[in-house]
């Protein structure tokens, strides 16, 4: 079966990796590229767990045909942190926003994506950008006020 | 944890306790939580392999059938295709989790060969070059069905005549100790105290089973290391369960196996099956190749072990002043089609009995019941949750047919320290009459003058410290059939032991150096053979002139 | 037993290629792609890249909406301000990026909320390799051979408020409908002229609940006439049994959420 090339940005640096027919971008960073940040949790789109940004806006992964990433910008939990970690990485440590994790790098992403197109949300809006994200062990009330936290100008401990 | 989420009511038992709290009602950092925010946690799928496989499984599409043939030509032929496993290919194929334990009869197989219990049961484990390659062979995998009569609710499952889930319990009911179909609690004499009683109040309680419903699905990945061990990714949350029994299951000594666990995607008490790893490492170790089997979302939700249901009957002889004289339960939990830990869940959910409260006669009947439903396991407060809806709905019925405010009824009937329970023992460290005074000032409800100056340190012990002068006991639900002993058996005579199989002719692309066969190492010298059963029931035991005495498990407040 | 990608530069070619059997057609792949990692899915994708399917173009009293829109750029689009109500309520943020318009058509049950809406307002939708628009109520009744949507024309509504719009869910935000009610209600005179009511999650496909359009129409839109509509609300309708609500308790609510949505339509 020929494999297709795709050449994007991940995290600010290039990458170029071989795409199976029908394989999905979830897939293409876990396996072909060895980004384990994103998480599977269900192939259908419904949990979150793979969520990465694609030029800025949150997409599903594991429903993005791999190929079509094809000169995009892919950012993932794995690129959060440079020197110092991102002030949501600070934020949810800070109020305890992840118990078991698998959730957490899908959750981060979507929480970027907000805060870089809106960096002063309302709870509200808080709510709906991770709408599209389950987590089952927090409850989610931490993790609507690490976010928060950041939006009001810094995490606070 | 932000301040202000925690009120300390520091004035209850303050005698008793010292406060100085370091950690309690501060933020402190989980210790995994950098790598949670840094996508570096390792769960059991974040491991690389090269060359790894995927295992995907054929399963049952029935409730309850036999199975006529099993024909994997087609599936081992589909492209991509490395080896399709069965049962043949497993060393010793039944099982049962709490063996582990010297608890339970193996009953469970890890790929079934003659008959399955309940629709998804695993039939062959196909493992393929990709994922959705080993997908695709699992459909091709075919299997002729003769489809069985089959249960799915408890009552008619216990009930004559039912079709029997499982060879080695006939009644649909796991046996204790070769003994009993149930567990018996008895406590005084409820049919007597019925009879006093003002009120009788009944109640039948249902909760349905629950899926744990993780985002991190079931699995493992087992690989080849250089010792001749096995690596093993697991998301388990029982690493020396899952190690222990995939030791036994495939026959090895467990210093072959190195199980790596300990990041778990929400576990919940789905992830202690330990059905994952055996596969995983049979495969590893038939392929010499890395394996990963791992459930899809589907598989979770409706494959994966959930809470099992329980069904609750109660009856309650009750004064007209609201104390309750007599509580009668009979409980059923859904196994499903195995034991696994259903049969533990029942044990714990009888020590629970009465509940919170000082009755002083209690009857009950609590069965592990098999069904053709998928087989349950634990889930957060194991055997505990589904009792506790039950008790607690039954004191409201109960606080309405006598009149009273349910929190007054609570704290009439609520244990006090120095009680003798249900279970022969004295309570002590009771703090549900300050919990009911707390709700009701939290949710503004008035309570009566006795319920706000009650307390758990006052009015219990002297007569309520006593056993009950006479306990009715019974015979009810003894089996025969069964030897006893710590390791409960059926009878010889109806039924051989299993015998393991040797594994199945040598994988594709072994190394050169010939291995040795695996050892077969039983993992404890055979029990002691049982003394024969008795012919007649020995008499009971004379009733206890005190309570049980036992060590404090928690020892939080000095007396 | 893989599929084969196969993309085309144009509707036209994607369509043909669609003829030939065996495809299932990617847009925003929130459906397409379920299929494919379930193994589920036909032997080809076809896909195009075909930028005429990002139109958002406004033509007299319709807007012109390519079908390969997604329900964010919907939402970025101020001439399409009259369906953003619906298309708000379609999954979470990340559903929004990557479904389309032309996908949310073809979404089976309890999905295609912005289907519901557009058929409340008498979309019509144009097929590749066919000339001529056809009411979207066709479509919605035969959607196995429909044939690839590339554009639909949908009328604005001549006051904002004539048009509303409700969904229930049992998760807020984001859930899957247990219903969802569109409905246009032009007045003129003071008394409903025109009147389109439309369901979704409550047949196999969105459709119009042409019983409470008959209450309706020609009517005053007071308390007398949100009894009769809501008296009619399932006439002739079976609703699905699903995992979210059985056919009883669809039929048990329906007629609340629809009385909600009238009176809500009623105050302005």
């Amino acid at each position: 079966m020929p494999k297709k090339p795709v050449t994007f940005m991940l995290n600010g640096a290039e990458q170029a990796a071989f795409a199976d027919d029908g394989q999905n971008l979830l897939d293409l960073l876990r396996r072909g590229v060895g980004d384990l940040a994103p998480k599977y949790g269900c192939g259908q789109g419904g949990c979150g767990a793979c969520t990465v940004l694609i030029d800025g806006v949150p997409h599903l992964s594991c429903l993005v045909l791999a190929e079509t990433v094809d000169g995009r910008r892919i950012e993932t939990a794995s690129g959060l942190a440079g020197a110092r970690l991102h002030p949501l990485q600070e934020a949810f440590m800070a109020h305890f926003a992840a118990q078991c994790g698998y959730c957490t790098p899908g959750m981060l992403m979507a929480a970027k994506a907000l805060l870089d197109q809106n960096p002063r949300p309302s709870r509200e809006e808080v709510v709906e950008a991770i709408s599209g994200n389950l987590c089952r062990c927090t409850g989610y009330e931490p993790i609507i006020e690490a976010i928060l936290s950041v939006a009001n100008g810094g995490a606070r401990a | 944890m932000s301040e202000g989420m925690i009120e300390f009511r520091k004035e209850f038992f303050a005698d008793e306790r010292d406060d100085t709290l370091k950690e309690i009602g501060r933020p402190t950092r989980r210790q995994d939580i950098l790598g949670h925010v840094t996508g570096r946690s390792p769960f059991y799928d974040d491991h690389l392999f090269q060359g790894l496989l995927h295992m995907r499984c054929a399963r049952s599409p029935h409730h309850a059938a036999r199975i006529r043939r099993i024909d994997t030509a087609e599936a081992e032929r589909s492209p991509g295709v490395v080896r399709v496993l069965t049962g043949r290919d497993v060393p010793l194929n039944l099982n049962t989790l709490l063996s582990l334990l010297d608890f339970g009869i193996d009953d469970e197989p890890l790929l079934s060969t003659d008959r399955v219990r309940y629709r998804g049961e695993p039939v062959a484990a196909v493992i393929a070059e990709t994922e959705a390659q080993a997908r695709a062979a699992a459909a091709k995998v075919r299997i002729e069905w003769d489809p069985l009569p089959h249960v799915l609710d408890v009552e008619e499952a216990i009930r004559p005549g039912a079709p029997a889930v499982l060879d080695v319990y006939p009644g649909n009911r796991f046996v204790y100790h070769g003994t009993y179909d149930h567990q018996k609690l008895r406590y005084g004499d409820v049919e007597a105290a019925f009879r006093a009683a003002d009120h009788i109040v009944e109640g039948r309680y249902q909760m349905s089973p629950i899926e744990q419903a993780p985002i991190e699905t079931c699995g493992a990945i087992a690989a080849p290391e250089t010792n001749d061990r096995f690596v093993c990714y697991t998301s388990t949350q029982a690493l020396f369960f899952s190690l222990a029994t995939t030791a036994k299951v495939l026959q090895t000594p467990s210093s072959r196996l190195h199980f790596i666990g300990g990041t778990v995607g929400g576990g919940f008490g789905g992830k202690v099956d330990s059905v994952h790893e055996p596969l995983a490492v049979l495969g590893a170790m038939l392929t010499g190749r890395p394996v990963k089997f791992m459930w899809d979302r589907e598989e979770e939700m409706q494959v994966g072990a959930p809470r099992g249901a329980e069904r609750w009957y109660i009856k309650d002889g009750v004064m007209r002043d609201g104390r309750i004289v007599a509580r009668k339960f009979t409980g059923y939990f859904d196994s499903g089609a195995y034991t696994r830990l259903t049969s533990y869940a029942v044990i714990k959910a009888v020590g629970h009995l009465p509940g919170p409260y000082t009755i002083p006669n209690v009857h009950a009947d609590v069965s592990c019941v098999f069904t053709n439903r998928t087989p349950a396991t634990a889930m957060r407060g194991f055997g505990i949750t589904g009792v506790d809806f039950a008790i607690e709905a039954h004191m409201d019925k109960v606080a309405e047919t006598v009149g009273m405010n349910p929190i007054d009824l609570r704290i009439l009937n609520a244990y006090r320290d120095g009680d003798m329970k249900a279970h022969r023992r004295l309570a002590k460290n009771c703090a549900l009459i300050e919990c009911c005074q707390v709700v009701a000032e939290k949710a503004g409800v008035q309570l009566s003058n006795a319920s706000r100056a009650a307390s758990s340190r006052q009015g219990g012990g002297g007569d309520r410290a006593l056993l009950p002068a006479y306990t009715a006991l019974d015979q009810a639900g003894r089996v025969s059939g069964f030897e006893g002993g710590s390791y409960a058996r059926k009878a010889a005579r109806s039924r051989p032991a299993p015998q393991p199989v040797p594994p199945a002719p040598g994988p594709i692309g072994r190394r050169a150096t010939t291995q040795p066969p695996p050892q077969s190492a039983p993992q404890r010298p055979r029990a002691a053979e049982p003394p024969p059963a008795a012919a007649a029931t020995p008499p009971p035991p004379p009733p206890r002139q005190g309570p049980i005495r036992f060590s404090s498990l928690s020892g939080f407040r000095r007396r | 037993m893989s599929v084969v990608v196969e993309t085309y530069a144009t509707a036209t070619e994607a369509a043909r290629a669609l003829a030939g059997g065996d495809a299932l057609y990617l847009a925003g792949g929130t459906l397409a792609m379920r299929s494919v990692n379930a193994g589920e899915a036909p032997r080809r994708l076809v896909r195009t890249t075909d930028r005429a399917l990002k139109e958002i173009t406004p033509a007299g009293d319709v807007v012109r909406v390519g079908a390969g829109v997604t329900m964010r750029e919907l939402l970025a689009s101020r001439e399409l301000g009259f369906l953003h109500a619906a298309g708000r309520q379609v999954g979470g943020p990340q559903v929004r990026a990557m479904g389309t318009v032309g996908g949310n058509l073809f979404a089976p049950h309890p999905y295609g909320d912005l289907a519901v809406a557009l058929l409340a307002l008498g979309a019509r939708v144009l097929l590749a390799g066919q000339s001529g628009a056809r009411p979207l109520a066709d479509l919605l009744r035969d959607r196995a051979r429909a044939g690839l949507v590339t554009h639909l024309e949908v009328p604005r509504p001549r006051e904002p408020r004539a048009f509303g719009f409700l969904k229930a869910a049992r998760v807020h935000p984001r859930g899957a409908s247990v219903i969802a009610i569109a409905a246009l209600l032009p007045r003129e005179g003071g008394r409903v002229r025109g009147a389109r009511v439309a369901y979704g999650a409550m047949g196999p496909a969105p459709l119009q609940a042409t019983s409470v359009e008959r209450a309706l129409e020609g009517q005053a839109l007071d308390r007398a006439t949100i009894d009769r509509a809501v008296a009619a609300a399932v006439q002739g309708l079976d609703p699905p049994t699903d995992a979210l609500a059985s056919s009883w308790y669809r039929r048990e609510v329906a007629g609340v959420h629809l009385r909600r949505l009238l009176e809500s339509m009623e105050r302005g």
